[in-house]
Order: structure tokens, then sequence, then C-alpha cells
């Protein structure tokens, strides 16, 4: 039988490289807290607030139901761990609070994949494709193996899911759990919330997609990837927009595009997510 | 396993011959690329290879598909290098079994003609002056050369 499922949202961490709450930082002009909410609700049971002994009457986060703490000092996994056992045939999809791409799309791909026969259902990460356990389902059926776990002096999350029984998933959306880790990141998240935040669809209003250099436009580029907010309608539109943004050597009649893994036309429509790669010459053998 | 394969490791051509051996099978031909220490009057010191992998993975089984279909060649392999190399290394090896000679020696040409030119593999060469810059890149993107070229035109092994 299938568990309920429930939301988890982690907003206990200390947030030390960003030196400042996670839960509470706003994006888009509202906080990730209510933001991630706003989310999960819809999708959910109900909605819980994962929190620190010492943050249950702070006020932004005492007006949801709170989960706290039966161990200090585990991390995240210490609040998965409190939820687990605060509702035990109950699942959770857990949701970290420093994901300001997350969208409903994903969230609604993880809960239509979900396999409640093994411990958790979860995406591999976009980067190295390992288990992403701060958006995912932990199915009641974890709380044995989480408490083992912990008995044996482990904590991270990521590192229980690559031992055990997990379903993962790819992300369709790719940048949906880009996380934001320092001042630098959430500056850069917001600039490119803010400029998606009118209708993806609508004709001249800007997507985000997600960008890919190689070898001379990696070191032309200065990055190897980034995720970019932009009123390009087509590849064409964006490497002329990135070609200047960057200062780029390279001209499109030097390039191909590859748009979601596989070479594509330069006047294609770019459609909000899109994994868009400009390909220099290429030179093999 | 994929008939177009990326290593990390040192290419072993006598574990893939093993690959392309088959009953069916009266003619062999192999092609082995190697890093050179010269090119363009330049002397090179090493190489980096580079790929996307994902669609580097997709270009180069469609192209041994393609062989495969062209030639009637019922076994196509290949194994590109990305990482660094050392002058002398093996950076690519086609090898392709078939029933008679003839068809095996042209899918093995198709294969490495097609990949040198479809499939997104980077070379950085470095040289013996300290420079160093990515193949069929840094020409074209000089200042002051405007004129659209064919990449085809300077291929180099």
């Amino acid at each position: 039988m299938t568990a309920p499922l429930n939301g988890l949202l982690l907003t206990g961490g200390r947030s030390r490289r960003m030196q400042r709450d996670k839960a509470t930082l706003e994006y888009a002009g509202r906080p990730q807290l209510e933001r991630a909410i706003g989310l999960l609700a819809p999708l959910v049971a109900s909605c819980h607030l994962s929190v620190r002994a010492d943050q249950r009457a702070d006020p932004q986060r005492a007006s949801h139901p709170l989960i706290v703490d039966l161990i200090s000092d585990l991390g995240p996994l210490g609040g998965i761990h409190a939820a687990l056992h605060a509702q035990p045939d109950t699942a959770w999809l857990v949701l970290a609070c420093d994901l300001p791409f997350l969208d409903t799309a994903t969230l609604q791909q993880l809960i239509a994949a979900r396999a409640p026969q093994r411990l958790a259902t979860a995406f591999r990460s976009r980067f190295d494709g390992k288990p992403e356990p701060l958006c995912a389902i932990w199915e009641p059926g974890s709380r044995a193996a989480v408490d083992a776990w912990i008995a044996a002096g482990n904590k991270c999350p990521r590192d229980f899911m690559a031992v055990h029984d997990v379903e993962l998933l790819t992300l369709r959306q790719r940048q949906a759990l880009d996380n934001i880790n320092t001042a630098q990141e959430y500056q850069d998240a917001n600039l490119a919330l803010a400029g998606a935040a009118a209708n993806d669809d609508a004709p001249g209003a800007s997507r985000l997609v997600h960008i890919r250099y190689f070898a001379a436009l990696r070191d032309q580029a200065g990055r190897s990837e980034e995720t970019r907010s932009t009123t390009a309608r087509t590849p064409q539109e964006l490497y002329e927009e990135v070609r200047r943004a960057h200062g780029l050597g390279l001209r499109a009649e030097q390039l191909r595009v590859a748009v979601n893994d596989d070479f594509a036309e330069w006047d294609r429509a770019l459609r909000p997510g899109d994994a868009v790669v400009f390909l220099p010459p290429v030179a093999g053998g | 396993m994929s008939r177009f394969r990326l290593s990390t490791a040192a290419i072993d051509p006598q574990a893939l011959r093993v690959e392309l051996q088959d009953p069916s099978c009266g003619g062999y031909a192999a092609f082995e690329g190697w890093v050179r220490d010269h090119n363009e009057g330049q002397r090179v010191t090493r190489l980096e290879y580079e790929a996307f992998e994902t669609l580097a993975q997709r270009e180069g089984e469609r192209i041994a598909a393609e062989a495969e279909a062209r030639f009637g060649v019922p076994k196509i392999l290949c194994v590109h290098r990305v990482g660094a190399l050392d002058i002398g290394e093996l950076a690519v090896w086609v090898g392709a079994s078939a029933p008679h000679r003839d068809e095996a020696f042209r899918a093995c040409r198709y294969v490495i003609d097609e990949i040198k030119h479809r499939v997104p593999v980077w070379k950085k060469e470095h040289y013996v002056n300290g420079d160093s810059g990515w193949v069929n890149c840094e020409r074209c993107a000089a200042p002051g050369e405007q004129s659209a070229h064919d990449h085809r035109q300077h291929q180099h092994r």
C-alpha cells in the first residue's frame, strides 16, 4: 500500500557559507520558505517545516506545523530522521530551502515516478549523476535504514542514497535543482528569476535556459556553464546575446548548436528549460 | 556496448581487435591516429582532448550505423581518447571487419573521416614555446580575419 505523502521543507540549516538564513532569503520579492511551501502545498497532504530546537519560536516559521530535530547537528538527515519518526506511516517529500529554480513540473515529475516499494525516489544530479536527497520522496520503509545509518556515525543523505535501494530519475527541467550557497549565487539567481518572471511562453518574454561551453568557447566565456534568463527566441539570438555578454571571439557561422543533447537548427524555437550547447569547430582524430 | 566509445585510459588495440573477430569476416582493417610532435610549423609537446560526451556518443554511434548500412560491414568499433595525451600516444582507433577486405578498408576510412568532421571532440595543443591553442579555433577567432571559411579545409592529420 502506498503511504500518504506529506511535504517537509528543511529550514534548520545554519547557512555557514551564505551567513544568512536561506529560508528567509527573498527571490522575486518572496521569502524562499513561502515560495517552496507554495509549490509543495497543492501536491501533498500537509506541509511541515523541519527546524532546530532553537528555531521553534521564529516568527517566520511558527505559523507552520513544525517538526523539531530529535538529534542535533546531524544536518539535513536529522530533519528527515525526525519526520520519519514523527509520522511513521507517512512518506515525506523532502525539500531543501535553497532551490530557487524549483518548479511545479519538477515536483510533479517526482511524484508521478514515485516508487513506494523502494526506500526513496530522487533525481540524479545533472552535474555528477549522484542522487539529490533534498528534493526527494522518503518512504516510511526508509526509517530503519536511516536509523542504522545514523547509528553507524554517518550523516550524509547523499551517501545514504548511493548505497540504498532508491529510484533515480533524470530531471526534465535541468536547472530545477541548482542550489544557492553564496551571496554571489543568490544575486545571480535573483537576476535570472526577475528576468523570467514574465509569462515564459509569451512572445518577447524571457525564459530560463541552461548553456554549456566547451573548449575555446569555455576559455573565452570564462565559465563552463550558466543558467541564463533570456528573451532570445532562437539559439541564433541566444548566441548573439552571450557573444556580446562574454566577448566571445567565434562567430555563429563557425559553430554548430545542440539543444537538449542533439544537434539543432539555429532558428528553432527556444523553450524554457532548454539545455543549449554552442559547439566550436571540432577537431577529433 | 556502444560502437563509439570515449576513453580516459590508454587504448588497447589488441583487445579491441578481438571484439571484431567474426566467423563471417575474412578482412579486417584498422586505423590508428597518433599524437604528432608538430602542427602547422609549431612544435607540439602534448595534447588535451575534450568531448561533449552525450552528443559525441550519439553522433559516433550514428556514424558507425551509417558505415554498416553503406558498406554492409558487420563489425565496426571506434575509441577516442579524452584528457591529456603525450607525443606518440594513440588518440583514436577505428577498426572494421567484413567478409572482404574492400568493405573493411572503406568502412574504416569512412568512420575516421566522419568522426573528424562531426563528433564534438576538441583538441588543445601545447607548444614548445609555452603557448597553447584549440585546433581549428584560434585562427578563426583572430582579429581581422573576417572571411567565413570551411573548417574541412584545415584538418590536420
